[in-house]
């Protein structure tokens, strides 16, 4: 296998911050370590999750943060960008 | 309401399942980390995947945390009385057996008051799926101990811990006679949603127990006071099995840390659902 031309799956993280309760699954469990918490918060005071500095393109496209949720206040959509270009 | 636009983030108002949602009523009632939440999105997506129309879904809850679940669905579903979601799903099962009846409820609705309905209405092998929500105590009424809190745990009803032996329940619906049996944590996303998946496509009685944390009631006076630690103890402690030999091996000591909890899917048999012979 071509390593070099594999495609990994690319995603886009999109929040809706009002529900957020900042119960941590989404941020604890993404394998790859592509959130954190915003600055902001929501009218109820809690920080939602946002992408981490540096970690724009890191998305594998798992859905797990959007499964998990049980506000279902995260999701993903896949990116039509190859990843293995960035 | 005003929220600050993050650069790094597309912030949005609506989730692709909003629609199978009663989305107008979210953010829901249920306390941040609580796992019920999970099992509502889950049972949601199993509804997309399911090939059925929504319009043949049916959801029906008791009382409880756990029995929020009817009120959040767009379905047609059904917030029964405390312990009787049993009876009145199986009347919409046996009267509209083209629809898909399914019963999201917790562990003192389902297996404590409704613990007689539960065992009957497997027996007879009703066309049911049933999802308990085992949460190890009536969250909604302050935490009190019920059929399933573990040996130990401490509740307001049993201050220096329980003394009871636990149900456990997969062992319960399979000796009740259940088609089939299982039991995932809302850790486990991906493989509990599969087993709903199966429960909505297979006749007869379909169980799945379904750990969650409950921070509020449950957690605080045990060690698990954020969701997030009770996932962790899911993370570190469970074991897949599927089709486990002894279903006695199925225990939960949630206070030895070094007690495995086995999670799989433990049975799926054929036994000829109630009224299939009629
Ligand atoms: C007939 C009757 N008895 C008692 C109650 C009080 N009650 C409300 S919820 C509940 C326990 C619910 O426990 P469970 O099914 O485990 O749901 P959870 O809140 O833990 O999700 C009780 C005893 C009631 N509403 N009706
Ligand atoms: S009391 Fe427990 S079960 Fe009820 S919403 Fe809160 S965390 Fe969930
Ligand atoms: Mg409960």
């Amino acid at each position: 296998m071509d390593l070099s031309r594999a495609q990994v799956p690319h995603g886009l993280v999109h929040v809706i911050a009002e529900r957020c309760k900042q119960c941590d699954f989404c941020i604890s469990y993404c394998p790859v370590d592509v959130l954190e918490y915003s600055e902001d918060t929501n009218s109820k005071g809690h920080h939602f999750p946002v992408v981490a500095a540096g970690k724009e393109q890191a998305c594998v496209f798992c859905r797990f943060c959007d499964l998990i949720c049980p506000e279902l206040a995260i999701f993903t959509s896949e990116s039509q960008a190859d990843a293995s270009d960035g | 309401m005003s929220i600050p636009v993050e650069a790094n983030i597309s912030l949005v108002d609506k989730h692709p399942a909003d629609d199978l949602l009663r989305a107008d009523r979210f953010p829901h009632i249920l306390c941040p980390g609580c796992g019920i939440g999970t099992v509502i999105h889950t049972y949601v997506r199993a509804i997309m995947e399911s090939g059925v129309d929504p319009d043949r879904h049916v959801c029906v809850s008791g009382i409880g945390c756990s029995g929020r679940a009817a009120g959040y669905v767009n379905v047609d579903s059904y917030h029964a009385t405390h312990g009787r979601a049993l009876p009145f799903a199986l009347g919409i099962a046996l009267h509209k057996p083209d629809l898909v009846v399914t019963v999201i409820s917790g562990d003192g609705d389902l297996t404590a008051i409704g613990g007689n309905h539960f065992i009957h209405a497997a027996r007879r092998n009703i066309n049911l799926n049933v999802i308990c929500i085992n949460n190890f105590n009536y969250g909604m009424t302050g935490g009190q101990t019920g059929p399933t809190s573990p040996k130990g745990a401490r509740s307001p009803t049993a201050p220096d811990g329980n003394q009871d032996h636990p149900f456990i329940l997969p062992h319960l619906a399979h000796a009740i006679g259940a088609s089939f049996v299982s039991r995932w944590t809302v850790l486990h996303v991906r493989q509990f949603q599969e087993a709903v998946l199966r429960m909505m496509e297979k006749d007869g009685f379909c169980f799945t127990e379904v750990l969650a944390p409950c921070p509020t009631s449950f957690g605080r006076p045990n060690n698990f006071a954020q969701g997030l630690h009770e996932m962790e103890m899911y993370r570190d402690r469970c074991h897949i099995e599927n089709g486990v030999s002894r279903m006695s091996d199925l225990q939960i000591d949630i206070m030895d840390p070094d007690w495995p909890i086995i999670v799989g899917n433990f049975v799926d048999v054929e036994r000829g659902s109630y009224g299939e012979h009629a």
